[in-house]
């Protein structure tokens, strides 16, 4: 029973972040139809900048709004120096489009900073556990797990109830009509952008914190999390992607626990088979919606 | 007040739309009628920005909205209710005409909500509920709502009776009338040509993407060789 509790809290950490990497794809994927394989960049970028600020004796507290800020304007000049021009393209040029920038800022940060992984220090509390009852719980993962619902929160309150979270909403439903109701097609889409890119920040906070390096090719984990944990709700839905952030965190750490020691380094294709299954049986994904035409 | 002038708009190589030129004064309500194919949507999605033109101008209110983007001739004060009406079926009925009155003041749209919930009460008693829930009727009347929302000085309809039952294509009708009452200038697309023309000041005639006759409704009525056109075949 412990046990498993102590597994659902590493889950639920594990996922977290994974929500909001998937909730980032799939806000830019339902305002332009993009599948980003370009957002984990929103983690290496700032990585790169935590590793620069970590030599210069930056404090974390100083470094995860660096961390946030950077990951939303990287968000924004890459939609304005590549996205913008693809504009209404087909899914497939967005998706090769993509895919160069994030081979682009993988080969700058190689060419200008070097292969090596680089180190940075994580917080002094970051191994510190709480005891409660028979459970040894992370500090690091009670904070992702706050972090995100008060994020998670927050963004439910934008969407609902601002004038930009309807906008968003509509031109995710219906771009054009969206536009024929006075939505500006560029500020929405740079708001989308900025949205996805505020999630990725907090989650690179948590995502950089966690693994304490930063390599040319750091981003291509959080973006297949994302991607995948995204695909596996339904992509176009965000409650389906924050659940599908989840679902992926819970099955790592419960899988890796359940199976037998000698094939625990196995955990990663038995989620991928899960994966198949899932889409053998709901192609759309957990939330997918259908949409039909009433008369 | 709406001018538009030499519209051409092609699919590819075909043409959908040819030369079409027509106006509208302030306060009339103007039809558009032709069979399937004609390019009555085409025209209107041409004016509201939605498609780009081949060729020609309109001018609205005075000022070129040639090649605009939707937003922008929304702005002007031109709307749309698009055919298929178009709502956003994920969003509550407040939600759809909040997105309608983007355009304007926190405190007007505050006061446009409660003037759309007392022309169309069918909306109040949904108030809170996806609008894909509605019926294609109630969906038409929240597509109306939405674009009256943005206060525009003229507003077109793509096909407001399409697909439903006789008795709410009453409704659809009684409305233009009631629109029509507060000084709005309308333009309607409408497949039912006969009562199209009964309700509308002019009329324009769409054939294979041109315009082929215009006039008054009862002129339109009278012309027997525009018959198999008002019996849309």
């Amino acid at each position: 029973m412990s046990e498993l509790l102590q597994n659902l809290i590493d889950g639920l950490g594990r996922g977290s972040i994974y929500a909001l990497l998937a909730l980032g794809v799939a806000v830019v994927f339902g305002i332009m139809h993009l599948l980003n394989f370009a957002h984990g960049e929103l983690i290496t970028i700032p990585g790169y900048l935590a590793y620069w600020a970590f030599t210069n004796d930056w404090t974390w507290w100083a470094l995860a709004p660096a961390i946030i800020v950077s990951a939303v304007l990287a968000s924004l000049v890459i939609e304005r120096i590549a996205f913008s021009r693809v504009r209404g393209a087909t899914d497939f040029t967005m998706l090769l489009t993509s895919f160069g920038v994030h081979f682009i800022v993988a080969a700058g940060f190689l060419l200008y900073v070097g292969a090596g992984v680089k180190q940075i220090e994580r917080p002094g509390w970051f191994a510190n556990t709480v005891s409660l009852g028979s459970l040894n719980i992370e500090v690091f993962d009670l904070i992702v797990i706050g972090a995100t619902f008060a994020v998670l929160g927050a963004t439910t309150w934008l969407l609902q109830r601002t004038m930009f979270g309807l906008a968003l909403r509509a031109a995710a439903s219906d771009f054009d009509t969206a536009r024929l109701m006075g939505v500006k097609s560029d500020s929405v889409i740079r708001g989308a952008f900025a949205l996805s890119g505020f999630l990725a920040g907090i989650a690179g906070v948590f995502w950089i914190m966690r693994e304490g390096q930063v390599t040319p090719s750091a981003g291509i984990n959080p973006m297949l999390q994302g991607v995948l944990a995204a695909l596996i709700g339904g992509l176009g839905s965000l409650r389906g992607a924050v659940l599908g952030g989840f679902v992926l965190g819970l099955a790592e750490v419960l899988l890796r626990s359940w199976l037998p020691v000698d094939i625990q380094n196995l955990t990663t294709g038995f989620v991928f088979v899960m994966i198949a299954l899932l889409f053998i049986f709901r192609p759309g994904g957990l939330l997918s919606v259908p949409q039909v035409e009433r008369v | 007040m709406l001018e538009v002038s030499g519209l051409t708009t092609t699919y590819g190589a075909i043409a959908a739309l040819r030369d079409a030129s027509l106006t509208v004064g302030a306060g009339e309500v103007v039809g558009l009628i032709g069979p399937n194919g004609a390019g009555k949507t085409t025209l209107l999605g041409s004016i509201a920005g939605l498609l780009p033109i081949s060729a020609g101008t309109i001018t609205f209110d005075g000022g070129d909205i040639t090649s605009t983007a939707p937003e922008k001739i929304l702005r002007s004060g031109l709307a749309l209710v698009p055919e298929h009406r178009r709502i956003f079926a994920d969003m509550t009925v407040e939600e759809n005409l909040k997105i309608g009155g983007i355009t304007t003041k926190s405190s007007e749209r505050a006061q446009l909500l409660d003037e759309m919930a007392d022309l169309f009460p069918v909306l109040r008693q949904k108030w809170d509920t996806p609008a894909g829930y509605m019926s294609g009727g109630e969906a038409q009347q929240l597509a109306i709502a939405r674009a009256l929302m943005s206060k525009p000085k003229l507003i077109m309809m793509d096909e407001p009776s399409l697909g439903l039952a006789p008795i709410l294509v009453d409704l659809v009708f009684e409305l233009l009338e009631t629109l029509r009452s507060q000084g709005r200038t309308i333009v309607v697309v409408e497949q039912n040509a006969t009562r199209m023309l009964e309700v509308a000041d002019r009329a324009y005639v769409l054939r294979s993407g041109e315009i082929v006759a215009d006039g008054t409704g009862q002129e339109l009525l009278d012309r027997s060789d525009l018959f198999d056109t008002f019996v849309g075949g």
